[in-house]
């Protein structure tokens, strides 16, 4: 009786574990189901490069590079953003804020991180767009410039308790060792902790990078949505994540658009995979 | 006296570590056997490896045998019947997060006893045994973290004889105790001779030398030499015991 | 000497002014949500359906979808969630099949949430056939949760010291049963927690839902785990982007609503935690 309890909880744990291993394989293969099949009507390099998205004209083209460029804008923008002020705020909470400060900013920074994408998105419409608008004297506010500070505020929870970790996780003796030489508290900080967190920064670059490009909801509200090659950060551009959510309510079932929108999955999953496994070998390395 | 456990050519490794070599040693019904030695000269892998403990690391490898009462302890027992017959208490006292009384059920429990007189039997059965009743017998559901550390100790012991074991294992079970505490669990060891047959690892020689029958001394994964406790501690015949039991090194 | 000092001093207080930076808009943005959306949430605002093309009414139907969803999620994802981390906690072995198992969870962490709509919309909608339907959204929201709950979970096992482990197998114990009575006892206000917080994002997510269960405009409540239901974070979408001529009270409403339902999960989350962390005696 209890033997066979054993085995079969054993048993039950281990499928539980597999579980994720079977969902990754799905997503891919129901991603490459749908979206191989684009590749009757377009052929790769017309689909990455081609620099016009009218997936209904007659007859469509599928070239997504507006979308690339448009994602990698915003990405880069909310980036630049993100890492010094990310860097900076990490920090000052974990060698600098006394302690009852230390608490007040990091509920401050779980409360960023519990507010919906949703959220943000509107609030940006209310508040951000109009800002922009006026300071920049544009047609809409609503550009890749909103899109990226609105990122950028969504990824620096992420950068944040990250580089926080790593930085709380340097070795004492360290810290003790560049104060006993009579190194002052900043010295110590930029000559001594941030070279020994450099792979948790670098780790949580990447994770604030994959959690940029994948964001959809905020910048399908604030970047403007216009799917052309971008030539400023002033400007409408819109996403693939944002293409994907604007237009699959009205994608015809098994039509080329269909298909292409699923095509453009394939290339999230990708690129979120490989951020992620680069993400985790930083954060192993700092282990080593 | 009968033998109760008998080793045979025992070798225990953790990755490259070689812990135990090529040991051969027969423990007796009811003796008290004391293993002493310098740290890293493999009793505790030794003392782990008779109820299988070195099994939860996964880098550990045994060759070798084993026979409790002629049975191989690797092949023919299972391993949480061995467990429950030959208990072991930990260097630090380690009461489990729970109350006095549930501390000392917790190993019955396991075993299928639920009738709530038989487990109060047990407990205060067990406690009293460890020397430790009259001091808790009051506060049996307070949690077991409030003890002081040689109470805890006991609870452990206590804890241990609770799955009614045949073999005790003691891994260095003084070593976080004052000198009073130590006491009291000697005095426990000793009333305990009658009923179990008990193996004490210990890094205070003196304590061999007062509470074991006869006493094994390891030196690098090998044991040097063993005898009445009496003649090891008198007349050493090996020089590396003498000079470890008059304090010349380790 | 000084000109150190002096540097040290500029560079903590740049640190601190972006500090500032990161930390004033969150205040910001709650305080003009509070603000702007407190008039609009009346009772009659919580309970009604909406009316005229969702200018007018209430969201009633929407918080109920979110609720279902989140109940839905909370169903698939907690128990799988919890078994696979007791598996990698508990079971496994340093071996290729756990470091894959952990490449796999960290990757399902990372997959953008609209790839997760797609990856629902293929499997549940299209190909097992279940339609746009709260069983649906809800198996996708919770393959987005799991990697949180795996990690949560795991991480709330792994504080739970060794030595438990080891008196427990050391008193016979076999591995389920020390797992069953020394780990999860101890490790469940760690799981809560994790849990929550996990069920707290999938209720604020939009992308997942989007061609999974979200309707746009439903004005009845859902019968069936095989219905369409509204949910407040696409709602907030339709409304802000959507209809025309929407009263600004209704939206700021609707964001509050969602905005109290996250933040009501995640202070539970953080009340257990600390309520908890004193109870603890190890």
């Amino acid at each position: 009786m209890k033997k066979s309890v054993e085995f079969i909880i054993e048993k039950l744990v281990l499928l539980s574990g597999i579980a994720s291993i079977v969902f990754v394989i799905l997503i891919f293969v129901f991603l490459l189901k749908e979206g191989l099949s684009l590749f009757g009507e377009t052929n790769l390099f017309s689909f990455l490069f081609g620099k016009n998205w009218y997936p209904i004209s007659d007859p469509p083209q599928f070239g997504i590079l507006p979308l690339i460029l448009g994602s990698l804008l915003v990405t880069l923008g909310a980036i630049v953003i993100a890492v010094p002020l990310g860097i900076a705020a990490a920090v000052y909470v974990a060698e600098v804020a006394p302690v009852w400060l230390r608490d007040i900013l990091k509920s401050g920074i779980e409360l960023l991180a519990a507010i919906p994408s949703i959220v943000l998105g509107f609030i940006g419409i209310v508040t951000l767009a109009p800002f922009l608008k006026n300071v920049f004297h544009l047609p809409s506010g609503l550009t890749a410039l909103a899109g990226s500070i609105m990122l950028a505020f969504m990824a620096l929870p992420t950068i944040v308790s990250i580089i926080e970790d790593a930085i709380v996780s340097v070795p004492k003796n360290y810290r003790e060792g560049s104060l006993a030489l009579g190194a002052t508290r900043w010295q110590t900080i930029y000559r001594v902790i941030l070279p020994a967190a450099s792979s948790g920064i670098l780790a949580a670059i990447m994770l604030g990078i994959g959690r940029v490009i994948g964001e959809t909801m905020a910048v399908l509200m604030i970047t403007g949505n216009a799917a052309v090659l971008p030539t400023s950060i002033l400007q409408p551009v819109r996403t693939l994540t944002a293409t994907i959510a604007a237009e699959m309510g009205e994608a015809v079932s098994g039509s080329g658009h269909y298909y292409s929108l699923f095509a453009i999955g394939i290339i999230l999953f990708i690129f979120s995979f490989i951020i992620n496994l680069l993400a985790d070998f930083f954060l192993h390395r700092k282990r080593a | 006296m009968s033998t109760k456990l008998q080793i045979l050519k025992l070798d225990v490794w953790f990755e490259t570590i070689h812990a135990v070599k090529n040991l051969d040693l027969e423990i007796k019904s009811n003796e008290i056997l004391g293993i002493i030695g310098p740290s890293n000269s493999g009793k505790t892998s030794l003392l782990r490896t008779l109820n299988r403990l070195t099994e939860l690391y996964p880098n550990s490898r045994t060759t070798g045998e084993i026979l409790m009462d002629g049975e191989n302890i690797f092949r023919q027992i299972d391993v949480q019947a061995l467990r429950k017959r030959v208990g072991i208490v930990f260097a630090l006292p380690l009461p489990l997060p729970l109350s006095i009384f549930d501390n000392i059920a917790y190993g019955p429990r396991l075993h299928g006893i639920k009738d709530k007189t038989k487990l109060a039997e047990i407990v205060e059965k067990s406690l009293k045994a460890a020397a430790i009743w009259d001091e808790v017998k009051d506060r049996l559901q307070t949690n077991a973290f409030k003890l002081s550390g040689g109470q805890q100790q006991r609870l452990c012991i206590a804890r241990t004889l609770a799955v009614e074991p045949e073999v005790i294992l003691y891994d260095e079970p003084c070593s976080g105790l004052d000198p009073i505490s130590t006491l009291k669990v000697e005095e426990a060891m000793q009333e305990l001779k009658k009923n179990y047959t008990q193996i004490l690892v210990t890094n205070n020689v003196k304590q061999s030398a007062r509470v074991s029958d006869r006493t094994a001394f390891f030196l690098m994964g090998e044991l040097i030499e063993l005898g009445e406790t009496k003649q090891i501690f008198t007349v050493p015949r090996d020089k590396r015991t003498e000079d470890y039991i008059t304090g010349r090194f380790g | 000497m000084r000109d150190t000092q002096r540097t040290e001093r500029i560079a903590f207080a740049v640190l601190l002014i972006a500090t500032i930076i990161v930390i004033i808009p969150v205040g910001l943005i709650v305080l003009l949500v509070l603000w702007r959306g407190l008039p609009a949430l009346t009772p009659e605002f919580l309970l009604a359906m909406p009316r005229d093309g969702m200018r007018a009414g209430g969201i009633f139907p929407a918080i109920v979808g979110t609720f279902y969803l989140t109940l839905g999620t909370a169903a698939f994802a907690i128990p799988f969630g919890i078994l696979a981390a007791i598996y990698l906690n508990e079971y496994a072995g340093q071996n290729w099949l756990t470091r894959v198992i952990e490449i796999a969870i960290i990757n399902l962490a990372g997959v953008p949430s609209i790839v997760y709509g797609l990856f629902g919309l293929g499997l549940f909608v299209t190909f097992l056939g279940f339609g746009a339907s709260i069983l649906a959204g809800s198996l996708t929201l919770s393959i987005m949760t799991l990697p949180v709950i795996i990690t949560a979970t795991r991480e709330a096992l792994s504080t739970v010291p060794r030595s438990f482990r080891e008196v427990s197998f050391s008193l016979g114990a076999s591995r389920w049963q020390t797992v069953r009575h020394v780990v999860l006892p101890n490790a469940i206000p760690g799981i809560l927690t994790g849990t929550i917080l996990g069920l707290s994002r999938a209720a604020g997510e939009t992308a997942p839902i989007l061609f999974t269960v979200a309707a746009f405009y439903l004005p009845r409540l859902p019968q069936s785990v095989y219905d369409q239901a509204m949910a407040l974070p696409y709602h907030i979408y339709v409304l802000s982007t959507q209809v025309p001529n929407v009263s600004v009270k209704i939206q700021y409403g609707t964001v509050l609503a969602l905005v109290l339902m996250v933040f009501l999960l995640n202070i539970t989350a953080s009340v257990i935690r600390a309520k908890f962390r004193k109870r603890k005696t190890w």
